[in-house]
């Protein structure tokens, strides 16, 4: 099979690739484009570590085919910070302690500001149904969940 | 990840006309694709068979839901965020956006889509015993037209449909008929998030007086298909309300399934687990 | 003591860099030149390996192919016992392990290589349950199948029975439970042109990994570099499991002359690497008739998989952790580890303590239920108290505060009027209720004589860009290793939190410290870098740059001067053990940890009896751990553990079949998700201990003890079922709710063997 060009934008940033249709959209961003932050931790769409934003929605990139994210606007944790600092979300899990030992935290941190983005007022069933495809192993979710509602206390 | 990106390939002719005319021109070649939230596990396995695929993502004549009055149709390419979204489910079909927000994570309902959880067929399924007792039709494409087929008589055996190989769903319709019907629906999984179900019932009951007058009942993996439970819901019509009543529906309901034991449950725990969420379903039309 | 650094919830040293996508993990590295490698993996639990080929249609010219016969040095993953191969040669012993390595320039052309691979086997019998391995049948391991056995006696146990008015017996078991660190296992190997070899990896024991390779290779130690890649995650997986990894990645380096990366997938990780040992415990307990206890004859047994790796010194935590935070009059405990053919089970937090400690609370409800005493009440009648001995015979001299633990556990969760509430909730609801307590200990560091045998390095240095780094071969894996310790050398030197860095963790630089392992980092680690940090202090004094009253500018002024004129400025200190520490290894008799964590546990339930699914609605946790170093952190570790043993009890089943894991997927292995998990109470107590670091003692592996014991009271007496198996699943609870009346097996009076004569 030949590879094909696909072109979209990250972070802002546009980008062509040449790339099999079917090389998954992690993948792409991780050795393509060296965008690093988003992980794989399970490679079946469960843990979460892989989650983007794709024209605004939050998904899971490793089960996505890039040829699919053709004209797509992706998000991706490196995006986050601007010129100005960290982003609210980002300053909400530094506070409250929301990130152990880090490797959920790109998706997890996409998933809130995902969720903020709908829900800018979430109720604890709303942060944890928001989050419920997130998985983390090292916080029991407790401080995840106070970055969460402080982040949403502060946008307000 | 255990496939080989250099041997597939993935095509997105971007419109419906165009992928129709592919599959009519190479029948049984290329396997649809939508949201990719079962293929692409599949894929990362190592374990998709097929090397040809065609994307069905984004297309937009799949993925509307539109009201003609008669029926609600609802593009086989809408997601589960789209089934959650969208008023007139919620008010005619709060099965269905239910069993939408079951299914997965955000994640995964913002890439899954309603047409592709039938076509994979999985007897675990969540949003399958919604359409059964909603008696869903489905709109079937190709170039050689659209037919309907019902629902209940789509899946012929475990992951067997009566697709066609140069067919995909078009959509799925549905008649606003149940605003006075009680529904129910549960599912019981491995966890609150995230679970296949170990079972999954979906019922409709209109009830007058003590007396059920007509019911629809639709259970989820206990069997290799989901199963319509016809014997289960003829005990039930139009007899008085009661204990024995609620008895006479379990047996009934355990002559029409056929559990297994699989890595996440027994059949003896589905079996009288799903006798349970019957039991509630039932106390519940005349508490 | 008052203090500025420590005790206050300053930000993650390297939390900027995780929340920002920055941290690099092994997977997030690359090297010029790089391939990638795979592992061929046995089939069948145990056999003869008679022949192997290689399949049709793959370029095997392109790959770099490794067996047992490329191993340099010796082939063993050097641990303790040395018996594991690191690639299977004639034999296999278990599924998945390893026979033969592979790489290639396209990670992607592995997964159908590694399928070609054809093993030819003539199996043979094996043995997958800790009864058929001790019914000696069929020997599989040494002489005996026992990897480790041990003893622990305390007074006269014999003698004791005639004394009860009770005599309460029970068996207990435990599964086997996967750590599931989000980031799977993973390494870079690079061997370099002049014969030097370079691991990058996950791990928590650069060391370990370090040791390994030297007996692998063969190489000169100070050939051999190892250095700790950011780590997602370990909790014991990454103890001894990265030694295996890094041979097998430096094996495959040293024959192509390329660097090379192995990643296991989530599927490849969960069958093939360590896990928590199952367990079965057997309690036989005297109790007098004022509910005292009086003996406990206890038989503890662990599965330990196919090689011996790290079962003896899970096997010894677990004895001594046995007989709980009790005065036990006389106490024995027969341990044995035993062999099987799993792919070997390994250390994961607790490390032997969850599974005796499950039992062993289990168990004092059960005989608090048999001699007619509330379980809250049959614990205060037997907690330790300051100045009383330990199953062990260690007198501990420290005030515990279990009692005002308990007190304060029972407030807290409005115990007893839930207990009265839930009893008669329950005549009629199909939702019943129940709440449970655990009382618990954890020992910090090494047991015995394991820390001075480790004999900790620590440094501290002064960097030429004007601040203090930390040299350590601790490590960070979320727990927060990198900011309590700068946290401590802040502290003690008079500097701010943001002076501190922390060097690189690499066996050519950073001092051996130890593993980071045994829930030593805060309270021992801890320690030395205090000591080393006055060292510090004290050669800028006799030096004369600096002053007494000095300051924190003035400090680092000093520091810079001393540079300037001798070159560097370097402290280092070593662990000092307490005095009157005795621990006789024949006995298991003695002081078996410098100090210990106590914790009380009380979680609320609701059994839904349409499902048979289990709620928590609440979860309190009260443990004594000396001093918070880090508000945030110690919480955080707590919240973690506990979602961990609520794993432990209720979700997280490992399917076996003929050896192998056969759930091995994130959809089927199933761990609580954000959906799952109640609020988690946590409340600190503070008995400082004077070697710890500001007072501090463990606090990682406590969190893990307490919950499932505590979860499976509160079934119990939600349902009235005496369960004593865990993970406790719906199906479980189905099978017992709905059992036939002529199986009383799981009945509660059927677990009372005898009552005793008065």
């Amino acid at each position: 099979m030949s590879k094909r060009e696909v072109s979209f934008t990250v972070n802002g940033a546009a980008h062509t690739v040449l790339v099999y249709p079917m090389e998954r959209l992690l993948d792409v961003l991780r050795c393509e484009l060296g965008l690093t932050g988003t992980k794989e931790g399970c490679g079946e769409g469960e843990c979460g570590s892989c989650s983007v934003l794709m024209n605004g929605e939050l998904v899971n990139s490793c089960l996505v085919p890039v040829l699919q994210a053709e004209g797509a606007t992706i998000g991706t944790i490196e995006g986050l910070a601007g010129a100005s600092g960290l982003h609210p979300v980002q300053q909400a899990f530094l506070k409250c302690g929301g990130a152990q030992c880090g490797i959920c935290t790109p998706g997890m941190v996409m998933a809130t500001v995902h969720l903020l983005g709908h829900t800018p007022a979430p109720t604890m069933e709303q942060v944890r149904e928001g989050l419920g495809g997130n998985l983390c192993r090292c916080t029991g979710y407790t401080r995840i969940f106070d970055a969460v509602l402080e982040a949403a206390g502060r946008q307000k | 990840m255990r496939a080989r990106p250099s041997e597939y390939e993935l095509v997105a002719p971007g419109s419906l006309p165009a992928v129709l005319a592919l599959l009519a021109g190479e029948p049984g070649s290329w396997m649809p694709i939508a949201g990719g939230t079962e293929l692409m596990v599949q894929y990362g396995a190592g374990k998709l068979g097929a090397r040809k695929l065609v994307s069905l993502w984004g297309l937009p004549e799949l993925r509307s839901i539109e009201s003609t009055g008669e029926e609600v149709l609802i593009g086989a390419g809408c997601t589960y965020t789209d089934l959650r979204n969208d008023a007139v489910v919620a008010r005619e079909f709060p099965l269905l956006g239910r069993a939408a927000s079951w299914t997965g994570s955000i994640a995964n309902q913002n890439r899954g889509t309603l047409g592709g959880n039938i076509v994979n067929g999985s007897p675990a399924a969540d949003s399958l015993p919604a359409l059964m007792v909603y008696e869903a039709e489905l709109l079937l494409a190709s170039v050689r037209g659209t037919r309907r087929v019902a629902y209940v008589e789509f899946h012929t055996g475990y992951k067997q449909t009566r697709l066609a190989p140069d067919e995909i769903i078009r959509a799925i319709a549905l008649r606003p008929q149940f605003a006075a019907y009680h529904a129910y629906s549960r599912k019981v999984g491995t966890r609150n998030a995230q679970a296949i179900a170990k079972l999954c019932l979906a019922g409709l009951a209109k009830t007058s007086g003590n007396q059920i007058e007509d019911v629809r009942l639709a259970i989820g993996s206990m069997a290799v298909t989901p199963v319509r439970l016809r014997r289960t819901e003829e005990i039930l019509l139009g007899r008085p309300w009661g204990g024995a009543l609620i008895s006479e529906a379990r047996q009934a309901l355990e002559t029409e399934v056929a559990p297994i034991d699989d890595i996440r449950s027994s059949a003896l725990y589905r079996l009288h687990v799903a006798g349970n969420l019957l039991q509630e379903f039932l106390e519940g039309l005349f508490a | 003591m008052q203090t500025r650094v420590v005790g206050v919830s300053v930000p993650r040293k390297e939390g900027v860099a995780k929340l920002t996508g920055q941290a690099r993990y092994i997977d997030d590295l690359s090297l010029p030149g790089m391939i990638f490698g795979a592992t061929v993996r046995s089939s069948i639990a145990r056999g003869a390996i008679e022949d192997i080929k290689f399949g049709e249609g793959i370029p095997w010219h392109e790959f770099t192919i490794v067996t047992a016969k490329d191993i340099p040095g010796r082939n063993v993953v050097a641990l303790i016992v040395d018996d594991q191969p690191c690639l299977a040669d004639g034999m296999v012993n278990h599924p998945e392990e390893p026979i033969l390595l592979l790489a290639h320039p396209d990670r992607h052309a592995l997964p159908a290589a590694v399928a070609a691979v054809e093993i030819c086997y003539k199996p043979a019998p094996s043995i997958h349950s800790i009864e058929e391995s001790e019914r000696r049948e069929l020997i599989i391991w040494g002489k005996d199948n026992m990897f480790k056995s041990y003893r622990m006696e305390k007074g006269d146990v014999d003698n004791a029975w005639k004394n009860a008015a009770w005599i309460v017996e029970g068996e207990y078991s435990t599964g086997a439970q996967e750590q599931l660190y989000i980031e799977p296992n993973g390494v870079i190997a690079q061997a370099g042109p002049t014969g030097g070899l370079t691991v990058w990896g996950s791990m928590q024991c650069p060391f370990y990994v370090h040791k390994a390779l030297v007996a692998l290779t063969g190489l000169p130690p100070e050939s051999v570099r190892v250095i700790q890649a950011e780590t997602g995650g370990a909790f014991g997986g990454k103890e001894e499991y990265p030694s295996m990894l890094a041979g097998h990645a430096s094996l495959l380096a040293m024959k192509s002359g390329r660097p090379v990366k192995m990643i296991y997938d989530r599927m490849e990780d969960m069958a093939a690497t360590t896990k928590r040992h199952p367990s079965r415990t057997r309690h036989r307990t005297a109790v007098s008739a004022d509910g005292k206890l009086l003996a406990a004859e206890i038989d503890f047994a662990t599965d330990g998989g196919a090689y011996a790796t790290l079962s003896s010194t899970v096997l010894s935590r677990g004895t001594i952790h046995a007989g709980g935070p009790y005065l036990w009059p006389n106490i024995r405990v027969h341990a044995k580890a035993y062999a099987t053919n799993t792919p070997p089970h390994g250390a994961f937090r607790g490390f032997g303590a969850p599974q005796s400690l499950f039992a062993l609370e289990r168990h004092m409800d059960v005989v608090a239920k048999a001699i007619g005493m509330a379980p809250d009440e049959f614990r205060r009648r037997n907690l330790l108290h300051q100045g009383m001995a330990t199953a062990t015979n260690q007198i501990i001299h420290d005030e515990i505060v279990l009692d005002q633990m308990l007190e304060r556990a029972l407030e807290l969760t409005g115990y007893h009027a839930k207990v009265n509430q839930f009893a008669e909730h329950n005549l009629t609801s199909t939702h019943k209720k129940g709440i449970g307590m655990a009382a618990f200990l954890h020992g910090a560091g090494f047991t015995g004589s394991g820390e001075r045998y480790l004999n900790a390095l620590v440094g501290v240095e002064a960097t030429a860009a004007g601040g203090v780094r930390v040299l350590v071969s601790s490590t960070e894996y979320g727990q927060g290793t990198n900011t309590i310790l700068c946290q401590i050398a802040a502290e003690t030197l008079g500097l701010e939190y943001d002076d501190i860095s922390m060097a690189p963790v690499d066996t050519s630089t950073s001092p051996n410290s130890g593993p980071t392992v045994a829930s030593r980092t805060a309270m021992i680690i801890g320690k030395i870098v205090q000591t080393a940090a006055m060292k510090m202090r004290q050669t800028l004094l006799d030096s004369g740059l600096l002053e007494p009253s000095a300051g924190r500018e003035q400090f680092l002024a000093a520091c810079q001067a001393y540079r300037k004129q001798f070159g560097e400025l370097q402290s280092f200190s070593r662990y000092e053990a307490a005095p009157n520490i005795f621990w006789n290894d024949e006995l298991y008799s003695g002081e078996a940890y410098g100090a210990y964590a106590w914790a009380v546990y009380v979680a609320e339930v609701t059994v839904d009896t349409s499902t048979y699914s289990v709620t928590i609605d609440d979860f309190v946790a009260l443990q004594e751990i000396g001093k918070v170093i880090h508000p945030i952190l110690a919480a955080g570790q707590i919240e973690g553990g506990v979602a961990q043993g609520i794993g432990y009890a209720l979700y997280e089943k490992v399917v076996w079949k003929d050896g192998r894991m056969i759930n091995n997927q994130m959809t089927n292995y199933i761990m609580p998700t954000a959906e799952d998990l109640p609020p988690i109470r946590v409340f600190f107590e503070e008995v400082p201990y004077q070697h710890g670091a500001y007072g501090a003692k463990g606090i990682g592996e406590l969190p893990m003890d307490g919950p499932a014991p505590a979860i499976i009271n509160a079934v119990v007496q939600a349902t009235g079922i005496n369960f004593t198996s865990i993970p406790l699943l719906p199906e479980d609870i189905f099978r017992a709710m709905t059992a036939e009346p002529e199986r009383p097996a799981e009945s509660l009076e059927s677990a009372l063997a005898a009552e005793g004569s008065q």
